[in-house]
């Protein structure tokens, strides 16, 4: 996440400019004791910054999730860590063909995720049943089962993809009025 | 999972249903000229006089023995031809089904046997009827217990004797068996999740845009319209 440019809503990279932010944020803490922040923005920074992804492969699409996951890609940094637990997730990336055998465990696992959370669709089976979307035994996308906020195309998706989705999500994620007024 | 070998009869079953009897003499004679088939002949020769009362027909197939025999003894051919010191085919790799909707007794089951003392591998067919039960395998060969739970899903033939033939792949509460021609492609029934209901709830299937076959030039289904540039071909035979 770092540091982001509330005008242009942009993060701001490392260099001078951060280095003036961060030193003057540090300064209030020094003198003051204390920062102000809008809440709203600091629970979105921090949803946005820890998006725990439950681990939710079905198919092949669970591969390129994976690499997203690996060392070359490495969602770790942007603070994504999988979960092997539902219970601990914010996200659920569901990766892959979704069986009608399937889906009333894939809505168990999502009834099971903590608020706030959110769903990302990968890969044309998951979007809408891709190449099965005639089958007898295909869930014809998986919004069918569970809400969906980001859908990446493709098949499978590759490593960036996922990772531009869920930058995508990031984004949305800032965009949302956390408390809202009545 | 059981491959299902949805081609022409003449290559899973030696008499290969109706009339298909020059095409096994055609591989016949194709095996014989094609030499280094002497071991897989010898070995005929020898279920001849194991099983030969059960074999209805037996032929050479891309140097492999196929073999049919009635339903009824399925079960004594198998024992025996696992059983014998010589022929020792004391492995099932596979055990599936075929539909052919044409023929008079429609299914079609086969065993794939491996016997790894003479690196050979053996097919044996047998027609079955719609509602007709075969004996199940499992006594004999320990493979094929979630093998038939697989056939008796996908193509409703029933297995005599299994100690546990539920479906194995389909949804639970699934009517139907998926691999039968007569089937259709999209089933009877969707999911989704009833929010009202709080579960998945099945619904009959409703599909906004029906199913569009774009493969009409597929050589499977006969090519009938000539491919542009593509004339000359075919002229000599």
């Amino acid at each position: 996440m770092g540091v982001i440019d509330p005008r242009q809503a942009a993060p701001i990279g490392p260099g001078p400019e951060q280095d003036a932010i961060l030193k003057a944020v540090g300064d209030e803490i020094t003198n003051r004791g204390f920062v102000i922040a809008s809440a709203d923005k600091l629970f979105n920074w921090a949803r946005s910054g820890s998006l725990w992804p439950m681990t939710f492969g079905l198919a092949c699409c669970a591969v390129e999730m994976m690499h997203s996951a690996a060392s070359r890609y490495d969602m770790d940094r942007y603070g994504m860590l999988f979960r092997p637990s539902p219970r601990q997730s914010d996200v659920m990336i569901v990766a892959g063909t979704l069986t009608n055998k399937m889906a009333p465990a894939l809505r168990r696992v999502y009834d099971q995720m903590p608020e706030p959370r959110w769903v990302l669709s990968m890969g044309s089976c998951a979007n809408g049943g891709g190449y099965y979307h005639y089958s007898y035994a295909v869930v014809r996308g998986c919004d069918r089962i569970v809400p969906v906020d980001v859908y990446v195309p493709g098949c499978p998706p590759t490593a960036e993809a996922l990772i531009y989705g869920l930058l995508q999500l990031q984004k949305k994620i800032r965009r949302t009025a956390t408390i809202a007024r009545g | 999972m059981p491959a299902i070998t949805a081609v022409a009869g003449c290559q899973s079953c030696p008499s290969g249903g109706i009339g298909n009897q020059d095409m096994t003499d055609a591989a016949n004679t194709e095996a014989e000229t094609a030499g280094g088939d002497a071991p897989l002949h010898d070995m005929l020769d020898h279920l001849q006089q194991l099983v030969g009362g059960s074999i209805l027909a037996s032929k050479v197939v891309q140097g492999q023995i196929v073999i049919e025999v009635a339903v009824g003894s399925i079960k004594q051919t198998l024992v025996a031809l696992r059983d014998d010191q010589h022929a020792a085919f004391n492995q099932m790799s596979d055990l599936t089904a075929v539909d052919y909707p044409e023929r008079p007794d429609r299914f079609e089951m086969i065993y794939q046997l491996l016997s790894m003392k003479n690196n050979m591998r053996l097919r044996v067919c047998s027609a079955v009827g719609e509602g007709q039960a075969v004996p199940s395998m499992t006594a004999v060969y320990a493979a094929a217990n979630w093998a038939e739970r697989e056939v008796w899903d996908m193509f409703g033939i029933f297995f005599a004797g299994h100690p546990d033939l539920r479906r194995l792949l389909t949804d639970y509460g699934f009517e139907g068996h998926p691999l039968r021609k007569d089937f259709p492609l999209t089933g009877h029934v969707e999911v989704r999740y009833d929010d009202t209901q709080r579960r998945v709830v099945n619904e009959p299937v409703s599909l906004v845009q029906e199913f569009r076959d774009f493969d009409f030039l597929s050589p499977w289904e006969g090519m009938q319209a000539q491919i542009p540039g593509d004339e000359k071909a075919g002229k000599d035979e």
